[in-house]
């Protein structure tokens, strides 16, 4: 059982918690993720830890409610309990001085993000991320971004902030300016696909996290499974982050959408029981 | 220790023992026939999640108890690998003194109530059994009458806690709350140490939770074992990865003084062939932990599982025959295992065939699939199946299949579920350097003390097996704890 400290909505259906949980926060890395359940009859929800206090013992998580159970997480409050919450999993980013690196997110990966920039700026490189959002009020966590990274380009679908257009628009802007030495990739899985076809095309290693469906999140399953240069890897053990350049994210999309009936099904039901 | 023959000879020269032997003669004792299981219609059973066994009556039990000859050499005992004292605890259930039954199961056994329903008895203690040895008649129903004390116990909600020495105020660690883990914390915890067990899922259980089906074990069976493990004491911290949650010298410097590593063997094999990553092919770890553990096709739970009309499951083994008996269970029209090599060298249990064919199961033996063909949804729609021949017989001393030119057909599946094995954890072996591994990426260890190459870590289960039964990791579990007792008491810690 862990206790929420804390919850607010960043956008209208991205909302941030910050959980009581000591012992992850003391050893969590940059990307790495956790596994929660909302109740007892919960499914098990990977998400990736936005940011940690080792001193006060929590952990932030920042979550979009796509489904069912991100709806029912973000009906908890301060000082209601999660049934379980277990972490860290995965590996953590390979985090190196190399020079400048590229980070950019799109809609809710922009908090997995975060830590990343952190991580990359402790350890002396220069940073320069591009955020994007469809528009203005799904943007999150910009000012945060601010503080940490040498530079923030903001990039909207509906030019209702920053520059009109799409990231790749923006990551682009910055390679034709300076040497780039490493790109990093956390999104929607559409994005990350497009924005490392232009990092390929420029020859910057890139790094995609991937945020496949789970369930116990520790290599048991294989749900996760992905194909990378060819090969079958389980993004829970193996990832999340991979060679955005080998990634096969056709197969990831297709995979990320096996439950898609299920989920609408499961999602109207729940609202439908909310409304009674 | 109880298995010592002088504290066998002494236990069975006692009065109670020596007049039960008396009261029937042994002629009238071998000409009973065994006792034959009640079992759910295989036409119901197999759209329900109730038990297939139904557990003996009090007359049945006394009367199969009865056939025992309760042997001056027991060999029944050799057959099992946590030694338990079968002739006592049979000889108490031939007595009426059911309670008594198991507690005697109880002194060596954590789990008296899962091994009687999960043991393969057939090739451990039954195997050994006077009646199979010397007499060619079935076995006395061992596994049968273990399930059954276990039940009564149970049931007559007077369950007894065994007798714990007193506190050492040594902390040790389990890693894994499956089988091995739980027959070690039992262990350490009756001889006096302070025993914390750490398990990743939400659950306390493991494979026992996750991995064997409702019909087979009731979840309750196994909740009902861990709660009298929390009684002696032992404490569990469920959602805790250790190697990730906390490092192993972080809980060294909480105190911890040693560990016993029962993580499992984790990761699930794939075949690698074209299409296996389409949508609706599993793993039967997968598709068991989502039915299993959380519950998917159950009303009011969140997890999903696509019920599939068509369902192949690839394999052979007690863990395909799970996964292919819950698909049908699940609804599905055809429920076929396509395994590549005959009836004869399938590694299942006997019993679990025989109810998965009752059941309506069909049976594609030598058969392999080649290759997985998917609908433009990206769903498996169809796989392509070869036909096998058996040849010389190979490393594993069975007949090896042998691929039979132009056989291949297409088979219409919209669900797969590949149980063709799984490889040992890695978290462990990654979290904690210098632990000596095989290229299997199994611990190695002393195999009479169950010690790794890191003294204060001993291991035992699939960890170190790469996949084996529920009583042998048991047996890992009592072996470990000896060996981590002893340790300790070197290291005068």
């Amino acid at each position: 059982m862990n206790k929420i400290i804390s919850k607010d909505f960043l956008s209208e259906l991205v909302f941030r918690m910050v959980i009581e949980a000591p012992r992850i926060a003391q050893s969590r890395q940059p990307g790495n993720f956790i596994i929660l359940r909302v109740d007892e009859h919960g499914e098990r929800i990977p998400l990736t830890i936005a940011d940690a206090n080792p001193e006060a013992g929590t952990i932030t998580l920042i979550v979009q409610i796509v489904g069912c159970s991100t709806r029912k997480l973000s009906r908890l409050e301060a000082g209601d309990f999660l049934s379980d919450l277990v972490g860290p999993l995965g590996k953590a980013t390979h985090i190196e001085k190399s020079g400048t690196i590229l980070c950019a997110g799109g809609g809710v990966g922009i908090a997995p993000l975060y830590p990343i920039v952190e991580g990359h700026k402790k350890a002396g490189n220069r940073v320069v991320v591009v955020l994007a959002a469809r528009t203005k009020d799904l943007l999150i966590l910009e000012q945060e971004m601010r503080q940490q990274a040498d530079e923030v380009i903001v990039m909207t679908d509906d030019g209702s902030y920053g520059s009109r257009g799409l990231v790749t628009q923006g990551m682009e802007q910055v390679i034709q300016r300076e040497k780039v030495h490493e790109a990093v990739v956390i999104g929607p899985a559409v994005m990350m696909k497009f924005a490392s076809m232009l990092t390929r095309k420029y020859n910057i290693p890139t790094v995609a996290s991937l945020n496949t469906i789970m369930v116990d999140g520790t290599g048991m399953c294989g749900a996760c499974r992905c194909t990378v240069e060819g090969k079958t890897k389980f993004v829970c053990v193996d990832g999340p982050e991979f060679d955005a350049h080998s990634v096969d994210f056709d197969e990831m999309l297709r995979r990320l959408g096996a439950y898609k009936e299920e989920e609408v099904k499961a999602y109207e039901a729940y609202l439908e029981q909310l409304q009674r | 220790m109880e298995s010592s023959q002088e504290y066998l000879a002494s236990e069975r020269a006692q009065t109670w023992r020596e007049d039960l032997r008396k009261s029937v003669k042994a002629a009238d004792r071998t000409k009973k026939e065994r006792v034959k299981m009640p079992e759910q219609d295989p036409d119901v059973r197999n759209k329900n999640s109730l038990e297939v066994n139904l557990g003996i009556s009090e007359a049945q039990a006394i009367a199969e108890a009865q056939r025992c000859l309760d042997c001056v050499t027991p060999t029944c005992i050799t057959g099992c690998p946590v030694n338990i004292n079968i002739p006592k605890f049979i000889k108490k259930i031939e007595s009426g003194d059911f309670a008594g039954a198991a507690k005697v199961l109880k002194e060596t056994n954590a789990l008296p109530a899962v091994c009687g329903r999960v043991c393969p008895q057939e090739v451990q203690c039954e195997s050994q059994c006077f009646y199979v040895q010397k007499m060619n008649k079935p076995a006395v129903a061992i596994g049968n009458l273990e399930r059954f004390a276990a039940d009564f116990e149970r049931e007559s909600g007077q369950i007894s806690v065994p007798e714990v020495a007193p506190r050492k105020g040594i902390k040790v660690g389990v890693v894994g709350s499956g089988p091995s883990g739980l027959a070690a914390a039992g262990d350490l915890i009756k001889m006096g140490y302070d025993v914390t067990v750490f398990e990743a899922l939400h659950e306390i259980g493991g494979v026992l939770k996750y991995g064997i089906p409702e019909f087979r074990l009731p979840n309750v069976m196994v909740d009902v074992e861990i709660e009298n493990l929390r009684q002696m004491g032992v404490v569990f911290e469920p959602n805790f990865i250790v190697g990730k949650t906390a490092s192993l010298d972080t809980l060294r410097a909480e105190g911890y003084k040693a560990f016993f590593i029962g993580s499992g063997a984790g990761l699930p094999n794939f075949m690698h062939i074209p299409g296996e990553n389409a949508i609706g092919i599993f793993s039967s770890n997968e598709y068991l932990t989502r039915v299993n553990l959380m519950g998917a096709s159950r009303p009011g739970y969140d997890t999903p599982v696509l019920k599939g009309r068509n369902v192949a499951v690839i394999g052979g083994g007690n863990t395909a025959m799970d996964s292919v008996r819950t698909a049908k269970r699940l609804g599905a029209e055809r429920a076929m295992i396509v395994y590549r090599r005959s009836l004869d060298e399938m590694p299942a249990r006997k019993e679990e065939i025989h109810h998965a064919m009752e059941e309506g199961v069909e049976f594609l033996c030598l058969h392999n699939p080649l290759e997985y063909l998917s609908d433009d949804k990206g769903r498996v729609c169809r796989m392509k199946v070869q036909q096998m021949d058996l040849g010389e017989p190979d490393a594993s001393g069975r007949r090896r299949p042998v691929p039979r030119e132009g056989s291949e057909f297409l088979l219409d599946v919209d669900t797969v579920i590949v149980s063709i094995g799984v490889s040992p954890n890695p978290l462990i072996s990654q979290a904690v350097p210098g632990l000596e591994v095989t290229r299997w990426g199994t611990l190695v260890v002393n195999p009479d003390t169950m010690q790794t190459s890191i003294p204060d870590l001993f291991a035992g289960g699939d960890i170190v097996r790469g996949g084996a039964t529920v009583i042998l990791a048991m047996g890992d579990g009592r072996k470990a704890a000896a060996g981590m007792d002893a340790w300790l008491k070197e290291q005068n810690i």
